[in-house]
């Protein structure tokens, strides 16, 4: 605390004579500002792709067997709950400084919004649709992938909306383990007292996080041409 | 001891034994860095920024969903409230109040107001949805019976809209409680401090059962306000249905 003490007055100094944002310190850290980009991109894409692959299978059946909705929604409740950043330290001791040490808990935290939103864009085909499929004898899995899956498109994507913008938000968190992509400006900023990389590190990572819903929603409106985007209501939790 | 900390690739579950250890050990159950103590910081900032961002968002949300009016905004600004960076907000806030209030920046203060404005955003929206998710034809039945803008709200809306407003409460107490582990890194109090102290010396027993102690309050909030919103619901004969935000 002393020290911090220190380092603050130091700068606080020179903070009168220091501008918001210096333009210098961008063009300076351009390569910098590259590798922590792609490594908050690469990232998210993990995170989200593995939480969906076991939220959507976990999802299927949870609409088929109702028994299993409310542990699999207790358990994935507990995961979503566990704060990532307690979730990146309890791991260090056995995953050490890695990237899955970042990623589990990104992917535990993704889990609840993945798996709810997957089950409510399943439950919302109306019975009487799955009826009229299997009438013209389709089966199980055709009616899975035929009807269900793109009736629910718009929901499934809505959640994956929703997990995707958490997770790129989320991820600064591991900065703390020097693995948290733009996070790391923002970290440096808060442990130099200085403005530039902060804003920098904040403005990166909420225009990635709007970029990617972007890209989701235009991928909706492609795979689903027949639904209206307004119309959906993801599951927050 | 903290050989592991900066090990890649690590191995060592004798780590979470350790922090297990460190939990039980007795010497780390008094004074001003003891258990009690910090987990009585962490409560006393979460329930003070709980508390005022409910007192903020609320009637906010109840007026919106009254009115209806700025639902768009609304809904865009809890949008944007998820896409912002816990770490960001409370790094701000320090900034600021080492520049403006150097006096203060070190105390509560910049973290009470980072975890204020991080737990309003998803009271607003929920609170919001819920009263506007009230069935129109049941509101136009209260009306026509004489009801008054304030009786419907009072009566009909907000008993209906409960148990989506306990869910606002609840996962911003449990957002709240979360990032009041960051506040050890702008000087603040609270169970980060053990992980913040313990990663500087290197010890992981500390670091360990400091996230620990972490998961579990908010394991504990998150049961807490289940619990109330199973007590403060009403009793209806049709559960409304599940309309998330």
């Amino acid at each position: 605390m002393s020290v911090t003490l220190v380092i603050a007055t130091t700068f606080l100094a020179q903070q009168d004579t220091e501008p918001l944002i210096r333009w210098i310190w961008i063009s300076d850290h351009v390569d910098e500002i590259v590798s922590r980009g792609l490594q908050h991109v690469y990232l998210t894409i993990v995170t989200v792709v593995i939480g969906f692959l076991i939220a959507f299978p976990a999802a299927v059946y949870a609409s088929r067997h109702r028994w299993a909705v409310s542990p699999i929604t207790s358990i994935s409740g507990v995961l979503y709950t566990i704060p990532a950043f307690a979730f990146i330290f309890l791991l260090l001791p056995i995953t050490g400084l890695s990237l899955t040490t970042v990623v589990i808990p990104l992917i535990a935290y993704s889990l609840l919004i993945l798996f709810r939103n997957t089950l409510a864009g399943l439950d919302s085909v109306e019975p009487e649709v799955k009826e009229a499929a299997v009438g013209m004898g389709l089966s199980r899995r055709q009616l899975l992938w035929r009807v269900e899956v793109p009736l629910a498109m718009p929901v499934i994507i809505a959640g994956l909306r929703i997990a995707t913008v958490s997770s790129i938000a989320l991820i600064t968190i591991a900065a703390l383990i020097g693995r948290g992509g733009f996070g790391q400006f923002i970290l440096d900023g808060l442990n130099t007292f200085f403005w530039t990389p902060l804003i920098v590190g904040v403005v990166l990572s909420v225009a990635l996080a709007f970029a990617a819903d972007l890209l989701l929603l235009g991928l909706q409106r492609l795979a689903t041409p027949w639904a209206k985007a307004s119309g959906v209501r993801a599951v927050a939790t | 001891m903290g050989e592991g900390v900066g090990r890649a690739g690590g191995g060592d579950v004798n780590g979470l034994l350790e922090g297990l250890q460190w939990l039980v050990d007795p010497a780390n159950w008094s004074g001003v860095d003891g258990i009690p103590a910090r987990v009585w910081e962490h409560v006393q900032l979460s329930v003070i920024a709980l508390v005022i961002a409910t007192l903020i968002a609320v009637p906010i949300g109840l007026w919106i969903g009254h009115t209806r009016r700025g639902q768009f905004w609304t809904v865009q600004f809890a949008n944007v409230g998820r896409s912002i960076p816990s770490l960001a907000v409370l790094s701000i806030m320090f900034l600021i109040a080492v520049k403006e209030f150097p006096s203060l920046a070190f105390g509560f203060l910049p973290t009470i107001v980072a975890l204020t404005l991080l737990g309003i955003p998803v009271i607003l929206i929920n609170t919001y949805v819920g009263i506007q998710q009230v069935d129109p034809d049941t509101v136009e039945a209260a009306r026509g019976m004489g009801m008054n803008g304030r009786q419907v709200l009072a009566t009909l809306e907000v008993p209906m809209a409960m148990p989506l407003i306990m869910t606002g409460l609840r996962l911003a107490a449990v957002q709240i409680v979360a990032t009041a582990g960051l506040a050890a890194l702008i000087a603040g109090g609270g169970l980060g401090r053990y992980i913040v102290d313990g990663f500087a010396l290197r010890e992981n027993d500390r670091i360990v059962a400091g996230a620990i102690l972490v998961a579990v309050l908010s394991l504990l909030t998150d049961l807490a306000f289940s619990l109330l919103a199973k007590v403060t619901s009403p009793k209806l004969s049709s559960e409304p249905g599940k309309v998330p935000a």
